[in-house]
């Protein structure tokens, strides 16, 4: 398997070290690879394996209720899995922050993530939460890190969504 | 058994002989609720923790919506307070919305984290139609194979003592499994403002919103 890109590992650092995230709940996914793998070795956080998205939104407001910092690592299709939980993060005006690395947008190669790549935006909008596209390494840490103000301090909801421009389209075969 | 479920059309108004009370069994099994934090699911199952903590207390985070988000919420709050006790009173309909949470919980294993089910083997609030529950589904066995460590089954009086001690020792994630009669006792007023009860929880918990 290729090595993560460097960015995931900076990420990584900017929510546990400057926003002391201690929470990271993930359904797997290989564009938050790097992420997962530093938070089930970290001793310092909880590592929290969802067997649905939706879990991660709620585990998010029980941190909060409790004092402390949590973040849902997901894909786009996940989002889609989430949308009645989001409803206890808009009514309870619970801060709350993802990372949706997308599928079904530039470059998509499988017609089945499409549908809801093309909703995961105007899903989550409608859901109250703010989204902030990532088409660029470059932007990738100011971004996270604007949200991370955005979702602890002014406890917004917010989500960073990490483009395939970012991430590169998977290759899938044609014949 | 027949290919259509047995459709309730009310209550039962009787708690027949041998089969536990809600309010009864939840009372007793949570005990002093001490320094306890709450988190609960909808309906019946608010009601039955407001009726041990009182209807105005900051220690219980009650859902009125989002079902199925009970368990998930109980767990991101014990691992922020692995020092406090949290326990989650959810009832069977919210409970199987969303099973594999118990997965989730049984991975993690937080000790400080109990759950009970009130199951009353009906969507109460709904026109009491039969849950799975009723028609042979066992939520303990969910439990068991999401690898939580101590499970029980409670069914009648005499099993709740032990039970009740087991959610207090917290030697691992606890889960109880709490067969009721399928009643409605009177519902217990509280506002349904979650951010408000939100702030309530944070201030008494950690001293500020």
């Amino acid at each position: 398997m290729s090595e993560a890109p460097a960015w995931q590992g900076d990420l990584y650092d900017l929510l546990k070290n400057e926003f002391d995230v201690s929470q990271f709940s993930y359904v797997p996914d290989a564009g938050h690879r790097e992420l997962i793998n530093r938070s089930i070795a970290d001793p310092d956080v909880h590592s929290v394996s969802l067997t649905t998205e939706e879990e991660g939104v709620a585990l998010q407001c029980g941190a909060h209720l409790g004092g402390a910092r949590s973040v849902l690592l997901m894909q786009s299709s996940g989002v889609g899995n989430c949308v009645n939980f989001f409803s206890l993060v808009a009514h309870g005006r619970f801060p709350f922050l993802t990372f949706v690395s997308m599928r079904g947008d530039f470059g998509e190669g499988n017609a089945w993530q499409m549908a809801m790549g093309k909703a995961t935006q105007p899903v989550m909008e409608a859901s109250g939460i703010t989204c902030l596209r990532v088409d660029s390494e470059d932007e990738l840490i100011p971004t996270s890190r604007a949200a991370c103000t955005m979702a602890f301090q002014s406890e917004e909801a917010v989500a960073v969504l990490l483009t395939q421009k970012l991430l590169g389209a998977k290759a899938f075969p044609t014949a | 058994m027949s290919s259509k479920p047995n459709l309730r059309l009310g209550p039962d108004q009787d708690v027949a002989d041998g089969v536990l009370e809600r309010r009864h069994a939840i009372t007793e099994l949570v005990g002093d609720p001490g320094e306890t934090l709450f988190v609960s699911g909808l309906a019946g199952s608010k009601d039955d923790i407001l009726h041990v903590v009182g209807a105005d207390s900051p220690a219980a985070f009650t859902l009125s919506g989002a079902m199925g988000a009970a368990v998930a919420m109980g767990l991101g709050l014990a691992l922020a307070q692995p020092d406090r006790k949290v326990m989650v009173v959810t009832g069977d309909g919210e409970l199987l919305m969303n099973v594999g949470t118990l997965a989730t919980v049984g991975v993690l294993n937080p000790s400080n984290l109990s759950i009970i089910c009130v199951d009353n083997e009906h969507y109460g609030e709904t026109g009491w139609q039969e849950s799975h529950t009723g028609r042979g589904v066992d939520i303990a066995k969910m439990a068991e194979g999401g690898q939580i460590p101590n499970v029980r089954t409670v069914n009648k009086e005499a099993e709740l003592g032990e039970a009740a001690q087991m959610l207090r020792e917290g030697n691992g994630t606890s889960f109880v499994l709490v067969k009721v009669a399928p009643t409605k006792p009177p519902s217990i007023y509280r506002s349904r403002d979650a951010s408000w009860h939100k702030g309530r929880f944070r201030e008494a918990l950690l001293g500020q919103n």
